[in-house]
């Protein structure tokens, strides 16, 4: 039976105290790894034309010349302060590059995640009710085609397919249509936004743009899913409690959806933990594809000119998610199975 | 007369099963019948064929099985022509079933009682606003206390017994008139095997139903069923009343079967199809093993206090001597044998193994301790208890690779000289366990335990998976190596049969106490406990035959 609430809260705020190690190793791990790369940013930052004094000037600007423990100690002060420094290729503060780039990122991952589910899960089911048939092979080939085509190559054929020939999408420019501002941001998720703000026109383009892009990226994350959906009905449809449930005359929708398929989602819902989190990193190049301003393109950007400031908080944020992540899927666990508990 | 007309009647069924080897099949010719308010117990060994029988009355086979021939009528319909939307009608409304491993029968994420309210809701025996309180009254009439709480627990918040009463629920939930019982009580306790077939035969009597149980088991069937059919590799090769049965058995198999089954006064020679002279033990020697006031606690959960699940135990074992622990499932006999093999630390006690304390080694230690050779075990599962990718070979030459300094050709002779000792074909030494059968992987695990030349080899349910006729032989094996090589044994089993076969002693477990101890024979019949004297009872035994 479930957990009363308040022991259920405190399982959370439990785990929630246990990442707090987890994280701090990654803000060491990051900070040590980015003084470790090739290049200076100093240079960069001088310009071709610099001279020896006028590097040293802005290292010492930059706070570079001093001993790395110092370094560290006054990066650590910043992000207690929620500040995450100042991006050096752009200028902007990091915080602010994050707050609009990761929604934009999210959006796409969890609209492509929604279309791989409703795709993949359906066909997963479908192949375990048949094995080795036709239907099988089917959905088989098609997981692997879509996992095996490179998602640049899949975006850029379902662009000239649906752009170019047909007409049907938007240029692949972004977000929205340029005539359109960005709705007033409340989560940075537009096709939410753009439903407070109460602009339907809005909602309209932002979301025309999202269709390609998001099956550019499920479609390539659709094989997981479906193999994994696939595998788990298999083996739960073997099992002893399905037969009971068949000797008790329950019908095959019921048997199906009611018994095997509620068991079959735990391993499920871990692989979709796992699918969001390669595809949040995978989509760099349908951002760079389709001009989406995610946080994927701003990382490697920032990488290539050792901006340790944007990288330092690409990375912390991505750790953050993942954290959170996986206490909501801990949680969703919980819901499902009861033999589950949060905290043991 | 239509009062004896057959409820069920099955003519010349032959199932067969698509493989990749092509066709097998599964039963032959198989033909049965039953009439309302009859019990008929089908008893077979694995692979004859009796559960397959079973799945094809409700057509609830694999998809690559099958029926090619004959046909089964039940109450004057064709069951094997019948539409699937008629068998939904027919399953689990007019024929229900009960299962083996009942937890595992039972859907695990899904409340019981909801379970229950499934069946009625889809034969519509009731309606969303009264099927909770129907559900209720199911699992009142299984005797199950408390049914308004237990209506919310979850299969594996229950024990093994309440869970068979749950299936037992679901099934007769419908009032059905045909119950198939398959293996029903295989891997519970012999009081709760008691407790659950009275259930069964009383709700059924009551009800006036026809029942079948399909059993290994000779004696549970001789207990509680009218007439037995017995089947050997997908036929059925007997079909009498039960006391015909066991007065004359006909056929040779059937003979083979009943001598194969411990019975009260049967000796460990007479299992045997062939007579053999009674095995010779060595006199035993000085104590070898000697446990003195041996504790461990698990701390337990919402309480401050831990739980004891071996509390204060104390005894000895001596040199050449087998000496059985029996008790129920969660007595401590596990708790008891992983502390000896010192796979579990103590929490206080001593283990006196030649006479030293090996209680004061550390178990993550222990594998390294000079005595460790000398301890060996035999365990329950013999699949599961083999590496499946090592072969017969590499499996019984393990200890000899970990333990000893032998020369690779030296290790060969050796494991060859064991497979000899223990009865394994040389030719089977390359194989891989999938490729054994049970008898025979139980073989290679008792192999295993013998290659270091043991003094004390702990013997955990050993022979609780395997059919009768290779029970008969295993213990007979065991009873050889015993009197060849004097070794001692503790023979840790729930078969109060089994230790009145292989056994000197025996000591009674109960909630980690042990509440009896003694010789065999003055146990098993003098009890002075009453716990020792239910568990008897509770044993089926079949009547005594002339074979």
């Amino acid at each position: 039976m479930p957990l009363p609430l308040p022991q259920r809260l405190r399982a959370i705020g439990y785990r929630l105290l246990q990442a707090v190690p987890v994280i701090f190793g990654i803000i060491v791990i990051t900070f040590l790894l980015t003084r470790a790369l090739p290049g200076d940013p100093a240079v960069y930052f001088a310009g071709p034309a610099a001279d020896e004094r006028s590097i040293a000037e802005i290292r010492a600007q930059l706070g570079l010349d001093r001993p790395l423990p110092v370094q560290f100690w006054h990066y650590l002060g910043d992000l207690a302060r929620g500040d995450l420094g100042t991006s050096i290729s752009t200028g902007q503060p990091v915080i602010h590059e994050l707050m609009t780039r990761l929604p934009a990122s999210l959006e796409l991952t969890l609209a492509a995640l929604l279309f791989a589910v409703l795709v993949a899960v359906p066909l997963g089911i479908l192949a375990a009710t048949r094995p080795d048939t036709w239907v099988d092979h089917l959905c088989r080939f098609i997981v692997t085609a879509g996992v095996s085509l490179p998602t640049f190559f899949t975006g850029l054929l379902l662009v000239y397919i649906f752009y170019f020939l047909l007409g049907w999408a938007p240029p692949p420019m972004g977000r929205l249509d340029i005539l359109y501002l960005s709705p007033e941001r409340v989560t940075g998720f537009y096709l939410i936004d753009a439903v407070i703000a109460g602009e339907y026109a809005v909602w309209r383009s932002a979301a025309a743009h999202l269709v390609l892009p998001a099956l550019t990226l499920g479609l390539f994350t659709l094989a997981p899913i479906a193999r994994m959906t696939r595998a788990a009905m298999l083996q739960i449809l073997a099992s002893d409690f399905i037969r009971t449930a068949r000797a008790a005359g329950l019908t095959r929708r019921k048997i199906l959806i009611a018994y095997a398929f509620r068991n079959a989602l735990l391993p499920v819902i871990t692989t979709l933990g796992m699918v969001f989190s390669f595809a949040l990193g995978a989509n760099v190049l349908v951002e760079k594809v389709f001009a989406w301003p995610g946080i994927g393109s701003y990382a490697v950007e920032a990488l290539v000119v050792s901006d340790y400031a944007a990288v330092q908080g690409f990375v912390l944020a991505m750790a953050l998610l993942f954290v959170m992540l996986n206490l909501v899927i801990d949680l969703t666990y919980t819901l499902i199975d009861p033999r589950v508990r949060l905290g043991d | 007369m239509t009062a004896t007309a057959p409820l069920l009647a099955i003519e010349d069924l032959t199932v067969e099963f698509a493989t990749r080897r092509g066709t097998v099949r599964a039963i032959e010719q198989v033909s049965l019948s039953i009439t309302r308010g009859e019990t008929l117990g089908v008893v077979g060994e694995s692979g004859s064929g009796k559960s397959v029988s079973a799945y094809s009355v409700l057509q609830i086979l694999d998809r690559a099985g099958r029926i090619a021939q004959g046909s089964i009528q039940f109450s004057g319909m064709r069951l094997d022509q019948a539409s699937e939307r008629t068998l939904l009608d027919i399953r689990g409304r007019e024929i229900s079933m009960i299962f083996q491993n009942p937890r595992a029968a039972l859907n695990p994420i899904k409340p019981v009682g909801r379970q229950i309210e499934d069946v009625l809701l889809q034969h519509t025996l009731a309606a969303r606003s009264n099927v909770r309180n129907e559900a209720i009254k199911a699992l009142k009439a299984v005797r199950i206390a408390d049914p308004e709480q237990r209506y919310h627990a979850y299969p594996f918040e229950l024990s093994g017994g309440m869970c068979q009463r749950v299936v037992i629920a679901i099934a007769l939930a419908c009032r059905p008139q045909l119950l198939i019982a398959d293996e029903p009580t295989t891997g519970l306790d012999v009081t709760t095997q008691k407790a659950v077939m009275e259930l069964v035969v009383e709700l059924t009597h009551e009800r006036r139903m026809a029942s079948i149980l399909i059993t290994h088991d000779l004696g549970l069937a001789a207990a509680y069923c009218d007439r037995i059919v017995v089947m050997e590799q997908g036929k059925i090769v007997e079909s009498a009343q039960v006391s015909t049965l066991f007065q004359a058995p006909q056929h040779p198999y059937t003979q083979r079967l009943l001598r194969a089954t411990p019975r009260l006064d049967s000796r460990i020679r007479d299992l045997l199809p062939e007579p053999r002279p009674a095995p010779v033990f060595p006199p035993h020697g000085p104590p070898l093993l000697e446990v003195r006031d041996l504790v461990r606690e698990f701390p337990a959960r919402g309480q401050t206090s831990a739980v004891r699940a071996v509390d204060s135990i104390s005894f000895t074992v001596h040199q050449g001597e087998s000496l059985g622990l029996v008790g129920e499932s969660g007595c401590g006999k596990s708790t008891t044998s992983a502390m000896l093999m010192r796979l579990l630390d103590t929490s206080s006690g001593q283990i006196l193994f030649k006479g030293e304390d090996i209680a004061a080694v550390p178990a993550a230690r222990f594998a390294r301790h000079p005595l460790r050779g000398k301890l060996q075990m035999v365990f329950q599962d013999p699949t599961d208890s083999l590496n499946p990718r090592w072969t017969a070979e590499r499996s019984i030459a393990d200890p000899l690779l970990r333990l000893s300094n032998l020369s690779r050709r030296q290790r060969r002779l050796r494991v060859q000289e064991l497979a000899e000792r223990v009865g394994l074909p040389l030719n089977l030494l390359g194989r891989f366990p999938h490729q054994l059968s049970g008898g025979q992987k139980s073989r290679v695990g008792i192999a295993r335990a013998i290659a270091l030349d043991p003094d004390l080899v702990v013997l955990d349910e050993p022979t609780a998976a395997l059919d009768v006729s290779v029970q008969a032989v295993v213990l007979n094996l065991l009873a050889d190596l015993r009197a060849d090589l004097g070794m001692s044994y503790l023979f840790i089993t729930h078969d109060l049969n089994v230790v009145r076969l292989i056994c000197d002693r025996v000591m009674v477990m109960q909630a980690g106490v042990i509440l009896e101890h003694g010789s065999t024979e003055q146990v098993l019949s003098r009890p002075e406990q009453a716990y020792t004297r239910t568990l008897l009872a509770a044993i089926p035994h079949p009547p005594p035959v002339q074979v």
